[in-house]
């Protein structure tokens, strides 16, 4: 009978402290998830406003959306083209920043500045570096190409005018996690490499890139996971225009929202996107479980 | 050991004090207005609203930055001044978007605002949401409002099926602002500014020259508002507009709008007196202004930014015409809302009054550069002086002969972003003129056929 | 910051016996130092490009209006545009909201993520790791991607255009509770036992021995929690309507995008600065320490 007792205290305490925080993510995690399921089986929209049950028709109608398509498109083509990029830059920033050289503060200072900037600052920063005549980069553009570009009035370009502005913003804050493994590998290793005579080059490929491997996934869920949710910018600099060549999914379902009033196929496009989020940072929560139970 | 049970007790309480404290929000929150920070209205006697203090929520945008919130402000602050039991609580919402989204969304939320200022397009959205009330009532009622006094062009989106939905409070045109330094280094008269399109492409391209474009019209946005521009003007009907008055048909795609179309996609491509790709809306008065372009179609509602900054000598004409003139309207007028009571209804409808009366338009248009919305308006001294001053606002004023609904139907988000994409991709070259019309026609088809069953 | 590591590969030949003679050991010198040279070349180079961005709005914000945008360079110093974008909208106001979402998120945070983080290492109850899982939920699906169910749950609770409402859906962290449980995790369980024998109950144990020892792991996630909620926008933008309750981003937003008139860049680079500055300036002074937060919230590989 102790032993019961003993129990029910033990496992009252331990929701008793669990609670709080449930609570909460009751409220806006768990019920909003359950919420959006459920109404996307509804339609409701302007021509309907009363909720009317459709089952899985949302979802056939999402298929033959040749905007959400593009949206969808866009943003893969958006993670693929931040993400490596910004991996690969962070590690070298990493390599760089992390020697004990003169002025290494300075340079981890500035690849790590923009990431304390709000991202509708940063927004306003480089709209206005892109801005045809008056912006730097504007005219940097121009003076390759030979005549007048408008960076971000053209579809061609757009994406790749916002790929490198959220690297600028991105790639120092994946250095830091960068930093933080490179910290944790052995010195000897290395030593033991330059003793027998192996090249930089070569360490950095057999010793640094595999040891970091962690990191690197760890960042990549985390930079693909921000290319999808990070969509501010696109408010002030393209609203997804020209003709949605910039469009985003979340930016896309704010559009369908609170501009077209269709939700029920905003509820559709937010289940899309948490089976897609949920998906991508699957793969690697369970290699990251491992690592925590083993620590 | 017990300490700890107890400890366990007290979060476990505090918890469910915690949940049961949501619920009790959630249910007491539907009937309270919970929009502004006033302590809630609990008595609802009916009569003597004159002795009752009534609080009301106006929403207004503003796309002309910082300055015209203060003058807003102030025109609020004398109202009240004026009518001490009505208490105003002017909320600024940011630019039409916003302003638009926000009030949908209290709509939606079952916490609309009792007054606001919101594009003339939203009207058949709001009665699709059943958001706003007819002002018919008011109207008949109150001599004072003097309807025929408003400018008929801007009386033509307040009103579907012969009801009165709003008032115009801000209202624009679209006119073409040109540089006459520019027009002068370039061999033209600074006073007769182009007025057809043959002498438009002429003039533009005399004009492109030195560094700066010879024209810019703004692509981004909005540039269905640029694009019922030329299709009016190329219309042979005189009424010909881009959808029909009832919100439930739009018509882009006709040989007519079609030709408009490839006139502003020629400009850059094949004139090339204008930049190629998709001209932001927001950078065209800056170009206008830093003498990068020589000419601009833009908003009315610009006028006093260029007059403050522009450091040279500048024109405003109409647009020029192919068959006829044209421009459509543009901007907001004041709405009065669903879901409050009947005394804040009565309330609004003495401010919506008062913000349009000849005085306030006056001022209203002085400072801003919109257009004065009532004819009396212009016959105030204020107004005299202004336009005397500067006699480039009463251009727009001018126009409104030859002006028109803005486009407006039912699902004007959709719609409206439907031809909006397709003017662009045809600005950015992906797609052709009829194309693009074709398409933004099956879209605009599919978004209204719930409402043509 | 001090980081042992330092990368031998370029630094530490004088580890190296000669073991060959000294003319290939001179030719390899010099080609490492010239190596060495260009690869710092190209890190202080790239590190000057990243800052230019910023310097460029800078120096617009401080030019005075016409030459600000002409294209020739010019030389100018005025607070004028600053002065100007200070009154055209209340940002005193927005910052006080901003702060204020900041701390008080981050306050509740701190309590509700102490709280589970300690069940979750220390306590065993019924169901832990299927809780488990589901706290891991919300780090796979942040609350940022379900703003439009959550503004619908705001509004059956009454509570859009507050602040409160703003703060709501961050007040449970499961990013800090998974930090934090893992560094109550690596705590000697000894030390438990000998409070525990006398006399001092878990919740004591909790506040005295644990917290005081996890100090900087609060310090990472208070900062990495702050810049994301100062920075954040879509959020506090949906639920907001009024200027009262309205947050710095979502200020320098609206005052941005007022469009029809023309964009006004020195205006608006100096809002931008406005808004940036405090975290900056926060920054600079405490670079060491951020920089060490944000590397210490990641999840060491």
């Amino acid at each position: 009978m102790a032993g019961w007792s003993e129990k029910l205290r033990r496992n009252g305490f331990g929701w008793g402290l669990v609670l709080p925080s449930l609570l909460f993510l009751c409220l806006f995690t768990y019920y909003p998830m359950l919420k959006s399921v459920w109404l996307s089986m509804y339609e409701k929209n302007l021509a309907t406003p009363e909720p009317l049950f459709v089952g899985f028709g949302n979802y056939a109608n999402l298929l033959k959306d040749q905007v959400f398509m593009k949206v969808l498109g866009n943003n893969i083509g958006f993670a693929i083209g931040t993400v490596p990029t910004s991996l690969g830059l962070a590690f070298l920033m990493a390599l760089f920043a992390d020697k004990a050289i003169k002025g290494r503060g300075l340079a981890r200072l500035s690849f790590f500045y923009p990431n304390m900037i709000p991202m509708i600052a940063v927004a306003n920063i480089w709209l206005f570096l892109y801005t045809p005549h008056f912006g730097l980069l504007a005219r940097l553009a121009t003076w390759i190409a030979e005549q007048p570009i408008n960076l971000l009035g053209t579809p061609n370009t757009v994406m790749g005018a916002l790929i490198i502005m959220m690297v600028w913003k991105e790639a120092g804050y994946f250095m830091i996690f960068y930093l933080a493994g490179m910290q944790q590998i052995p010195k000897d290793l290395y030593e033991a490499a330059a003793v027998s005579g192996v090249g930089a080059l070569t360490s950095i490929r057999r010793i640094t890139i595999p040891l970091t491997m962690p990191t690197t996934l760890f960042v990549g869920v985390v930079a693909i996971t921000n290319s999808f949710k990070l969509v501010d910018h696109l408010w002030i600099m393209t609203k997804g225009g020209p003709n949605n060549a910039s469009n985003l999914l979340l930016y896309y379902i704010y559009d369908t929202t609170f501009n077209f009033y269709d939700q029920g196929m905003a509820a559709t496009m937010t289940v899309v996107m948490i089976v897609l989020l949920l998906i991508i940072s699957s793969m690697q929560f369970f290699g990251w479980d491992h690592k925590i139970h083993y620590e | 050991m017990l300490k700890q049970s107890k400890l366990t007790a007290l979060l476990l309480l505090v918890s469910i004090m915690a949940i049961a404290g949501c619920g009790q929000t959630n249910k007491s929150s539907a009937g309270k207005d919970m929009n502004t920070n006033q302590p809630a209205m609990t008595a609802s006697t009916p009569e003597s609203s004159e002795s009752k203090n009534v609080e009301i929520t106006f929403y207004y945008p503003v796309n002309v930055g910082g300055p015209l919130t203060k003058v807003i402000d102030g025109m609020v602050s004398t109202f009240m001044e004026q009518h001490p039991d009505i208490k105003v609580n002017p909320v600024y919402t940011g630019n039409y978007g916003d302003n638009t989204v926000k009030i949908q969304a209290g709509v939606q939320a079952k916490q609309p605002p009792d007054v606001a200022v919101m594009m003339s397009t939203e009207l058949y959205s709001m009665l699709d949401m059943k958001a706003i009330i007819p002002l018919d009532d008011f109207i008949v009622k109150d001599t004072d409002i003097q309807m025929s006094d408003f400018y008929p062009a801007f009386l033509e989106d307040t009103q579907t099926e012969s009801t009165t939905y709003s008032i115009p409070f801000q209202r624009s045109t679209i006119v073409m602002y040109y540089n006459k330094e520019m027009f002068k280094a370039a061999g033209l008269d600074p006073e007769k500014p182009p007025a057809t399109w043959d002498e438009l492409v002429t003039y533009a391209k005399k004009l492109n020259r030195d560094g700066h474009a010879g024209l810019e019209i703004p692509g981004n946005d909005d540039s269905y508002w640029m694009f019922q521009m030329l299709a009016r003007q190329n219309a042979t009907d005189p009424k010909q507009n881009i959808m029909s008055s009832d919100g439930k048909k739009a018509m882009f795609n006709t040989p007519e709008n079609v030709e408009a179309l490839q006139f502003w996609l020629d400009l850059s491509h094949k004139q090339k007196v204008m930049p190629e790709g998709v001209i932001d809306w927001a950078t065209v008065p800056t170009d206008f202004i830093q003498g990068k372009t020589a000419m601009m179609m833009h908003t009315s509602g610009n006028l006093t930014n260029v007059k403050n900054n522009a450091k040279f000598e500048f024109g405003v004409a109409f647009p020029p015409a192919q068959k006829q003139f044209g421009s459509p309207t543009g901007g907001g007028n004041l709405y009065i809302f669903e879901n409050t009571s009947p005394e804040k209804q009565a309330a609004a409808w003495e401010f919506v009054k008062y913000m349009t009366a000849s005085e306030q338009a006056a001022l209203f248009s002085s400072s801003s550069g919109y257009v004065g919305v009532r004819k009396s308006a212009y016959d105030t001294e204020a107004m005299k002086k202004y336009t005397a001053d500067f006699p480039q606002a009463l251009v727009a004023r001018n126009q409104l002969e030859y002006a028109f609904r803005e486009l407006s139907t039912h699902n004007h988000g959709k719609v409206s972003k439907a031809i909006t994409n397709q003017i662009q991709a045809a600005l950015a070259g992906e797609i052709d003129a009829a194309g693009a019309l074709k398409k933004a026609q099956e879209e605009a088809d599919q978004a209204l056929a719930p409402f043509n069953k | 910051m001090d980081n042992p590591l330092k990368l031998p590969m370029l630094l530490n030949r004088n580890n190296r016996k000669p073991l060959v003679d000294n003319r290939t050991l001179r030719l390899e010198r010099t080609r490492r130092r010239i190596l060495q040279l260009l690869w710092h070349g190209m890190g202080f180079g790239f590190a000057a490009l990243w800052m230019i961005p910023f310097i460029w709005v800078v120096r617009t914000a401080f030019l005075p209006k016409e030459s600000a945008i002409g294209s020739g360079w010019s030389w100018g110093l005025t607070f004028d545009n600053l002065i100007h974008v200070w009154q055209a909208a209340p940002f005193g106001q927005f910052f006080m909201n901003t702060l204020l979402v900041c701390s008080g998120v981050l306050a509740v945070q701190l309590v509700t993520m102490t709280m589970a983080a300690y069940a979750f290492a220390r306590v065993q109850f019924a169901g832990k790791d299927l809780l488990f899982m589901l706290f891991l939920v919300q780090i796979m699906v942040p609350p940022d991607v379900l703003i439009f169910s959550n503004y619908q749950v705001l509004n059956e609770m009454g509570l859009l255009d507050t602040l409160l409402g703003i703060m709501l859906p961050y007040f449970a962290s499961s990013f800090g509770v998974f930090l934090l449980r893992q560094s109550f995790k690596q705590l000697p369980k000894e030390l438990d036992e000998a409070a525990r024998v006398e006399g001092a109950s878990r919740l004591h144990i909790l506040s005295r021995i644990y917290v005081p020892l996890s100090r900087p792991i609060y310090v990472s996630f208070a900062i990495v929690s702050v810049s994301f909620h100062w920075n954040d926008f879509l959020w506090p933008l949906i639920v907001t309507n009024s200027e009262d309750n309205r947050l710095l981003t979502v200020g320098l937003a609206m005052f941005a995008k007022a469009t029809e008139s023309g964009a006004q860049w020195s205006d608006v680079c100096a809002a931008t600065l406005i808004v940036s500055a405090p975290l900056m300036i926060g920054f600079l002074l405490f670079q060491r320490q951020v920089i060490g937060s944000f590397m210490s919230s990641g999840i060491k590989g």
